[in-house]
Parts: structure tokens; sequence; C-alpha cells
């Protein structure tokens, strides 16, 4: 900015442009690397960026992408949609033993899956965030007993709590409207799951930052805990949460597709939801009826492939111990003429 | 006084003969030509010091006579070690050679030992792989006597690496590279990370080694008093290539290089009154300056030095040196024994 | 050796008093989640029409007319005698199902975890050897397809191929009718392999092996793109250590290096996880149990819950959170023995 004013001559611009200012200088700081992504790292982002974008979009224009309602099981005329059919003209990836629509139930289960994982991280990330900052940073008893707590539950296996949790919150939600307290209560049970896993890996980077010296001078020099959490600690720490938040977000859609195949996720009236679908097509695949099962399946699949690759490659590129630079392959040019020799007398 | 291969002899006692040795390596910026053209060679039972600023491509050096490189790094030129060219030699005879014929002393001792395995397993593991003909029982013996030459009794053979200070796990690493007794040794600052008292036992083990079994070591370290305790003779590096080589004594008594005259008053002792230092920064060596590459910093750097490299020539006292001052004087074109003008270099690299 | 070996048992006692509060704190949250639980245990076990008097009696007679507090100590008392509660719905006792159907889900769960580690061991080594080749790229896609693929829609898949289609392999149950009724009748420790082989029935050994292998698979894939990623992320690490470079110096063969040297130290981070997948491995198996029909305690576990069995469901909960705990516990020895500097620390 200030170039305007200098003469031609002057420092070159760019220089400038290097060094973050602003609101999100730290964010944009650490975030740096992925914008300087090179080769592979850079390719699985788009890639999983591209898988991620399908699905939203999918689940944003399900009314107008889809073919039919999820629950619809007659057609124009009045007629039902033949049971179990193979993929034809009127039913891209054929129906299933509901009588309806596979492909219908693909792009409407877009919808329920992002939405129930985006609450579902929402809310264990402002849950889980915090108490990890405050936690870490404060130590002490509070601390202690917070670990306790939160190792149990992580140690605990992750789909029996969330069926539990499921269990006991059936029908808790009926306030929020029938088409969305299933959904509610689907992401409330994936929230509990992973509230722990933001804690402890928050708290234990914060316990690395506090430690430091830059932190330390800040708290000799007489600044607040509010300001050294908010502005050192946090700063520092707020790198890994994209990473965990997309590799939960993967894992939550499998642990709601889980509930779904025991009969404790979304209600299949509520709306469509891939898990379900998978555990009606399962008494038909011996049956060899394929696409009622492999399509909601990729579909999961895919999605979680998606999430995994943009959280996986964002690690990489955020995470310098796995970094590495790559030697290149170099050619010795003799572009001096004169070589000069040792002699030993 | 001479620079010309045809004439070069190499005598009957030489180990190890590099010639020409270039090791660079590519980066996103550029080559970065950590050797470049040093030529050099270490006799019998000689320890040759070879010493320079940090990032001047000693470790480079030294891992490149070993043939201890990553893949990617390109090496050209010949390191002849008894004949045998260790540059483009396969893997499986390099390899055979390492322990028996060729070893390496590291730096961090610390960091050097598996963790997992005891420190007889280390000796074990070696002598399997390259005398698998020995009994167990005699692989045993001669792992504790190296042990024992270095100080290290042999209650102490199955512990493991975590349970020994520094300066032992030296010892061992030491003992280690010394077990199969090979002809050659690289000793890359073995010293450096450890206090001065073991730095004096170390010394005195490699001085040993040295007297009883005839082995020729490298010892790189940017210490000059290190140089002038354990070497016979010294190689001055600076930014990928050997400014100066020639008797320790002598170099020390009377550098023929401005460089090491610099690095020589740059040193601090009890008589120093002032700290000395050389201006400027080490070179960037993917893209080092031209012809000569201490010009920039050189006090007697004269018009010829950015323009060509100068060749090694050898001096009265027997110390071969690369710089103008030294000549040949045929080479340098009229003109160029003037002193260079700084400011004309700053110009002339922004135009 | 004296020196290393003399501070192991210290080391264990540590361990095992740490172990005390996670145990009490799992059982805690069990009891409290379990005390939430909608709907009346009573009420539910014995059909919405029982007269009120035998629902008090049945009430009396479960301990659940007693205050919270009494409750929780009748809890952690029957759990100090090995009486883990007796189910509402049937007249079993918890112990008898962990016995049966646990004994299943072993079979199952020590099938997958020698798939699971023979695959991922083996690619996760090799490709992080070979890494940045398309070795490694092919390797980590299989990691990240085996985690984004949910276990019951591989073994729908598997039942596809390997049932419909090719007709090579039982669709579910642990073994044929005769076989399990014949085997049922042996049961010396309920585990089908063992009491096959003790009761020298090898016909019948045959027909429970062919019924584990696509349970086994599908399970033990799940649990192999943990070990692919990690043993590959650890191999690449421990293959930069200054060790690796000083036994290559001592002309130490490659495979050495790589197998001795970085495979072996790669590995103590891979035992402790292990301990950590014990809990994904229960979450499975829960899923692949019922994807195959395999009668293990997951699935008993959902019957149970379906059937508001809360006793049943209370035993079993406290049951897997002992088996966490106690794996990870012996996983920690493990790692001990292993690493003479987890002594130490």
């Amino acid at each position: 900015m200030t170039s305007e004013f200098m003469t031609p001559t002057a420092a070159p611009v760019p220089a400038q442009r290097q060094v973050g200012r602003g609101r999100f200088a730290g964010l944009r700081r650490a975030l740096a690397p992925v914008a300087e992504a090179r080769g592979l790292p850079k390719w699985v982002l788009y890639v999983g960026c591209a898988l991620v974008l399908v699905f939203v979009v999918f689940a944003i224009f399900a009314p107008w992408i889809s073919p039919y309602s999820f629950t619809q099981y007659l057609d124009g005329h009045g007629h039902r949609f033949p049971k179990s059919a193979p993929p034809n003209v009127h039913h891209w990836f054929g129906t299933n033993i509901m009588d309806t629509d596979v492909f219908s139930h693909i792009v409407y289960g877009s919808r329920t899956a992002l939405e129930v994982v985006a609450i579902a991280v929402v809310i264990s990330m402002l849950l889980g965030v915090p108490l990890g900052l405050f936690s870490g940073y404060y130590g002490g008893p509070l601390d202690r007993g917070l670990v306790l707590v939160m190792d149990a539950m992580f140690a605990f296996p992750s789909l029996l709590l969330a069926i539990l949790i499921a269990f006991l919150l059936r029908g808790k939600f009926g306030f929020l409207g029938a088409s969305f307290s299933g959904i509610m209560s689907a992401a409330i049970s994936i929230t509990v799951v992973y509230i722990p896993q933001y804690f402890r890996v928050i708290r234990n980077s914060v316990i690395s930052v506090r430690e430091e010296p830059y932190v330390e001078a800040a708290r000799i020099l007489g600044a607040k805990p509010r300001t050294v959490i908010g502005r050192y600690v946090f700063g520092n720490v707020v790198q890994n949460v994209p990473v965990i938040a997309t590799l939960n977000a993967a894992d939550a859609l499998l642990t709601l597709a889980g509930l779904g195949f025991l009969g404790y996720g979304v209600q299949p009236t509520e709306a469509a939801e891939w898990g379900y679908d998978l555990q009606r097509a399962l008494g038909e695949a011996a049956g060899g009826i394929w696409w009622t099962s492999v399509y909601p399946g990729l579909a999961i699949v895919l999605l979680v492939t998606g999430l995994t690759l943009v959280g996986e490659s964002l690690n990489d590129l955020l995470n310098p111990v796995l970094r590495h630079r790559q030697l290149l392959p170099v050619n010795i040019v003799d572009d001096e003429g004169e070589v000069p020799r040792d002699d030993d007398a | 006084m001479t620079t010309t291969p045809e004439l070069h002899h190499v005598r009957p006692d030489t180990v190890m003969s590099v010639r020409d040795l270039r090791i660079w390596y590519g980066t996103a910026r550029g080559a970065v030509r950590a050797v470049d053209g040093v030529s050099f060679d270490i006799r019998r039972g000689e320890t040759l010091g070879l010493v320079g600023e940090s990032g001047c491509g000693k470790s480079t050096l030294g891992r490149g006579v070993l043939g201890l490189l990553p893949d990617a790094a390109k090496v050209a030129g010949h390191v002849l070690f008894e004949g045998e060219d260790l540059v483009g030699m396969s893997r499986r005879r390099l390899r055979s050679l390492r322990g028996p014929q060729l070893g390496l002393i590291f730096q961090e001792p610390m960091t050097r030992l598996n963790p997992l395995m005891r420190v007889s397993q280390h000796f074990l593991e070696t002598l399997r792989t390259h005398q698998p003909e020995l009994s167990k029982e005699q692989m045993r013996r001669r792992a504790i006597d190296t042990l024992g030459a270095m100080g290290i009794p042999p209650t102490r053979f199955t512990n493991y690496p975590h349970e020994f200070s520094g300066g032992m796990r030296q010892r061992i690493m030491i003992a280690l590279a010394l077990v199969l007794n090979p002809a050659f040794v690289v000793a890359d600052e073995p010293t450096t990370a450890l206090d001065v008292l073991v730095e004096a036992q170390i010394l005195t083990i490699l001085a040993d080694v040295k007297r009883n079994f005839d082995t020729s070591i490298l010892l790189i370290t940017h210490n000059l008093g290190i140089i002038a305790e354990a070497c016979e003779r010294v190689a001055v590096m600076y930014a990928g290539r050997i400014a100066e080589l020639g008797d320790a004594r002598a170099v020390f008594a009377r550098p023929a290089h401005p460089y090491t005259r610099e690095l020589l008053a740059s040193t601090i002792s009890l008589s120093t009154t002032s700290l000395h230092y050389i201006p400027g920064a080490p070179p960037d060596l993917i893209a080092p300056p031209s012809g000569c590459r201490f010009h920039p910093r050189c006090p007697d750097a004269m018009t010829v030095c950015p323009q060509r490299h100068p060749p090694v020539v050898t001096t009265e006292l027997n110390q071969d040196v690369a710089c103008w001052l030294h000549g040949p004087d045929d080479q340098i074109p009229p003109g160029g024994s003037a002193p260079l003008e700084r400011e004309a270099i700053g110009v002339a690299d922004e135009a | 050796m004296a020196r290393s070996s003399g501070s192991l048992p210290r080391y264990l006692v540590t361990r095992l008093l740490l172990v005390i509060p996670m145990v009490w704190i799992l059982l805690t949250v069990v009891f409290i989640l379990m005390r939430v639980a909608p709907g009346d245990p009573v009420q539910a076990s014995l059909g919405g029409r029982a007269p009120q008097a035998v629902i008090e009696k049945q009430r009396h007679e479960l301990g659940f007319d007693k205050s919270i507090v009494a409750q929780y100590g009748d809890y952690f008392n029957g759990i100090f005698h090995g009486d883990f509660g007796t189910s509402t719905s049937s007249n079993r006792t918890v112990t008898d199902v962990v016995a049966h159907e646990g004994a299943a889900t072993l079979e199952l769960a020590v099938a997958a975890m020698i798939f699971a580690l023979v695959l991922g061991l083996g690619i996760g080594v090799l490709i992080g050897r070979y890494r940045d080749t398309p070795l490694d790229v092919f390797g980590r896609l299989f990691g990240v397809l085996t985690y984004a693929a949910p276990v019951f829609w591989i073994g729908i898949l598997f039942q596809l191929l390997f049932v419909a289609k090719l007709h090579w392999l039982p669709s579910s149950g642990q073994a044929d009718t005769l076989v399990n009724i014949h085997l049922q009748g042996e049961a010396h420790t309920n585990i089908y392999l063992v009491d096959a082989v003790i009761s020298g029935d090898w016909g019948g050994l045959r027909n429970v092996l062919v019924h584990l292998i696509l349970p086994g698979l599908t399970l033990g894939l799940l649990v192999c793109g943990v070990f692919i990623r990690l043993v590959r992320v650890n191999v690449i690490q421990t293959l930069k250590h200054d060790y690796i470079e000083a036994a290559r110096a001592r002309g130490i063969p490659e495979h050495r290096v790589v197998l001795r040297h970085a495979f072996r130290n790669a590995l103590v981070p891979v035992v402790t996880v292990i301990g950590l997948q014990a809990a994904l491995l229960l979450s499975g198996a829960v899923l692949t149990e019922t994807t195959f029909n395999w009668p293990g305690i997951g699935q008993a576990l959902i019957r149970y819950l379906n059937n508001r069995d809360y006793v049943m469901v209370q035993g079993i909960v406290t049951v897997f959170a002992l088996i966490v705990v106690s794996v990870s516990l012996v996983i920690d020895v493990v790692t001990a023995l292993i690493d003479p500097r987890v002594r130490y620390s």
C-alpha cells in the first residue's frame, strides 16, 4: 500500500505482501503451505474437494436433481414402482425393497448425511476446543478430572457409545418437528463421540505451546490469561482444527451409517439415510440383488474418501514432521571451464 | 608448480585418492553445489584434517568419500580407494567395503545407536554381516576387546544405549566403527557434541588407533585446535572447494590463502584481546560467487579474482593453494593484479 | 540386565494404579447412562399388560425400588463378585451370555486381527520403504478405501461376490446347523475352533473355518487401514533416524536395516495402537455380526437393546468397558517389554 507513495525504484512490493497482517494472520500463515502446495498433495486435495463438492451439490439441490422424492413409491399414473427392480430407464439405479427409487435415496441421503455431520462437527468443536484450551492452559485438578473422563470416553468403542446415546435420545427432539428430530438426535449421539478427540488434540498442543519461550515471555510481561490463550496459544494450535474437523467428519459419516444400519439412526420416514438402506439391502445380497447395496455403499465410500483426502492432504501440508523436501534430479555442468586440480607432491 | 593432471602422481602409500569430486543436490531453488571439484590424497596411517565454516560442504564431502549420500545426490569425479573407484561402484560392493574397509564416526553419538538394541547386538550384527565365519564367542571376544580399548568395561556389554553417557556412547560408536579394523575412517566432528574433557579422551583414542592400526583418518572439524593437535596435514575448505592444503604446522604458521589467514585470526585464545571476524556471510552454494569464491570477503582481492577461478599451485613450503596471490602469474590477465574495487562489483552485479 | 528389569514391576504397579480411576469412571458413566434411559425396564420386560403387583414384585427383585445410591452400591458390589446381573427378558445371566456369545466374538476378533496385522504390517512397511513411488500411492489408496468403506458394506459386497455369484462360501452364521449342534454339545471353551480341535471333529473344524473367512476378512479390513497408515508413517520417520544412517555406514544390508532397525522400532507405537484398535474391533464386531448373522456378543447387545433389557445392556457394556481397559493395560506391558526406555519414564 505504501508503494504508491514511493518512487518507482523503491523496494519491491511482494516482499511486504508476504508478511501476514490482519485478523486471521495466524490462520493464514498456518494455511500458507496449502497455497504453496505442489504436485501430488495438491492433486489429492483437489480430488478430495471435488468429491465432497459433488455431494454438497446433491444435498443443496436435492429436490431438483432427484427424479423422485425419497418416500415416493407411485409413479405419475398412480402405478406402484416395481419392487427391487434392476437399473432401468425410469430408475437409473433401480428400486429397492421399499419400492422407492435408489438414485433418489442417494441424492436425498447426501442431504441427511451432510446435515448430521455438519451439526455434529460444529457442536463437538464448539465444546471440545474451548474445553481443551482451558483445561490445557490452567491445568490443575479440573484438568486431570477432565482428562480422565475424556480418556475413558475415547477408549470406549465409539459406535457403541453412539448407539447407547441414540437409544437414550429416542424421541427426545420431537419439538424440532418430525423431519428434524431424528437428524438432531443422530447428530448429538455422534457429537458425544467426537468431543474427546478435539479435547485431546487441543489440550496436548496447548500444553506443548504453553511452555514455549514466547508464551512464557508474554506471561512474564503481564499479559492477561485471556490474551495469552487467545493470541498466543490459540493462534498456534488452531492449525490442527481444520485437519481434525475434516477427518472427524469422515468418521462421523461412518458412525451415522453404522447407526442407521443397526436401526438407531435417522428413521426412514424422516429422511433417506444410506446406512438404513444398506440394512434393508442386506437380506437381498445373498440373492444377488446388487444395486440396492452397491450404490448407497459407494456413496458413503466416495464422500468419506473425499473428506479423508482433504483432511489427509491438509495434514501433510500443515504438519512439518511429515513434510519432506524431495531432492530433484540435477546435472553437473562444468560451467567454469577450468577444473581445479590438486597436486599432491 | 603445475596444474595438469598428467603430472599428478599417487604415492604408493596412498590409501584414498579423491579426484575432482563434485556432489550436487537438486532443490527447487536450483542445484546446491555442496562439493564442487575437490581433490586430495590420504596416506596410510595419516590424519588429514578438514576444516571450514558450517555449510561449506565438509560433511557432504565426508559422506561422499564413503558413498553414503542420498539417492538423489549427483556425484561426479573419482574416489579411488586402494585402486577401486567408489564413485559408480555397485551398491553391493560398496556396502561390503563399509565396515571392514571404510568407517564413519558421527557428530552426535546420542542418537546413533538403535535405542531398542543392546550394545552387544550392535557389535554382533556388524561382525556377523562382514565376518560370518567367526564363531559367536570369537565375535563377543572381539567386540569386548575393542570396547575395552576404548575404556568400556565388559560388564556393560549387554546394556542398552540409554544407559550410557554421551562420551561413553561416542566411545562405543568409535569401537563399533573400528571393530573390523577399517583402513580408512571419516570422523565427522566427533567431539563437537561433547564437553572438553571427553573431547581430549576421544582425541587420544583416535591417536592411539592411528598408531596401533595404521588407520587413515579424515577428521572433519571446525575447531582449529583439534587440527593442530591431531592432524599431520590439513585441508581448508571454503564453499565446496579446497582453498589450501598442506602440512598442518606449516599452514598454521604461514597460511598461504587469505581465507586460512582470516580463519586463524578469528580463533580465540588466552592471548586474544579483541575479536576478529571475517566480514560478510558464507556464500550461497546455489549461486556461488564467480571466480574465486572467497573474493567478496577477501581483503586481498584483485581484479582477476572474480573473473577466473584460481588454479591450485604448490608453494615453496609445499602447501597446495588456490589463490591468485600465488599465481600462476602467466595466467593473470594484464592489470589483473590491481586491487579489486568493491563498489565496482556492486554496480556490476546490479546491471 | 538387572538394571533394566528391576524397574519393570514398579512400572506395572504404577500403570495398574492408573487403571483404577479409569475403570471407575467408565463404569459410573455406564451406570448413569442406564438410569437416565427412557421407559421403565420392568414394564418393558413384562409387556404392557402386566398387573401392577407383578411389576412391583419384579421391581423389588431387581432392586429398582432402592435409592440411586443403593443401586450404585449394588452395581459395584455385583461386579466385584463377578455378578453382572440377570436378564429381564430371558433368564440368562450376563456371565452366561459373555461366555457363549463372547466366545463367538473372540473367535471373530482374533481372525480379524490376524488378517489386519498380516495385511497392515506387510503393506505398511513396503510402502513406507518405497514412499512416493506408484506402489506407495496404490497402498495408501487401499488404506483410505478400507477405512472409508463401511464394514457392513464390505460384508455385503463379499456376500454378493463369494456367495451369490461364485457360491464359494456360506453367507452367514458361525457353522452349519449340524456342526452347530455337535459343537454346542462339546462345549469345552465355547470357542468353536478350539472345541472342534479338542473333540477331533475335523469336518466341523473345516466348516467353522469356512464360515470364519468372510466375517474375519471383513472386520480385518476395517482395522488394517489404520495399521497401514501408521506403519507407513512410522517406517518413514524411523528411516530418518540417525541410527539408520549409522547402520548403513557399518555396511548392514539394506533389508536388514529396514526390517531389523526401522520396522522393529516403528512397531513400538503400532503395538500401542493395537490397544486402541480393541475399541474399533468391538464397534466393528457389532456391525460385522449383524451383517453375517454371527451369534456374537455385539449382535446380542443389539437384540437386548431392542428388547429394552436394561440389566443385560448394562452388563454387556460393563464387560466391554472392562475389556477395553484390560487390553490397554496388557498393551502397555508389552510396550514396556519391547522398548526398554519406557520403563524409565
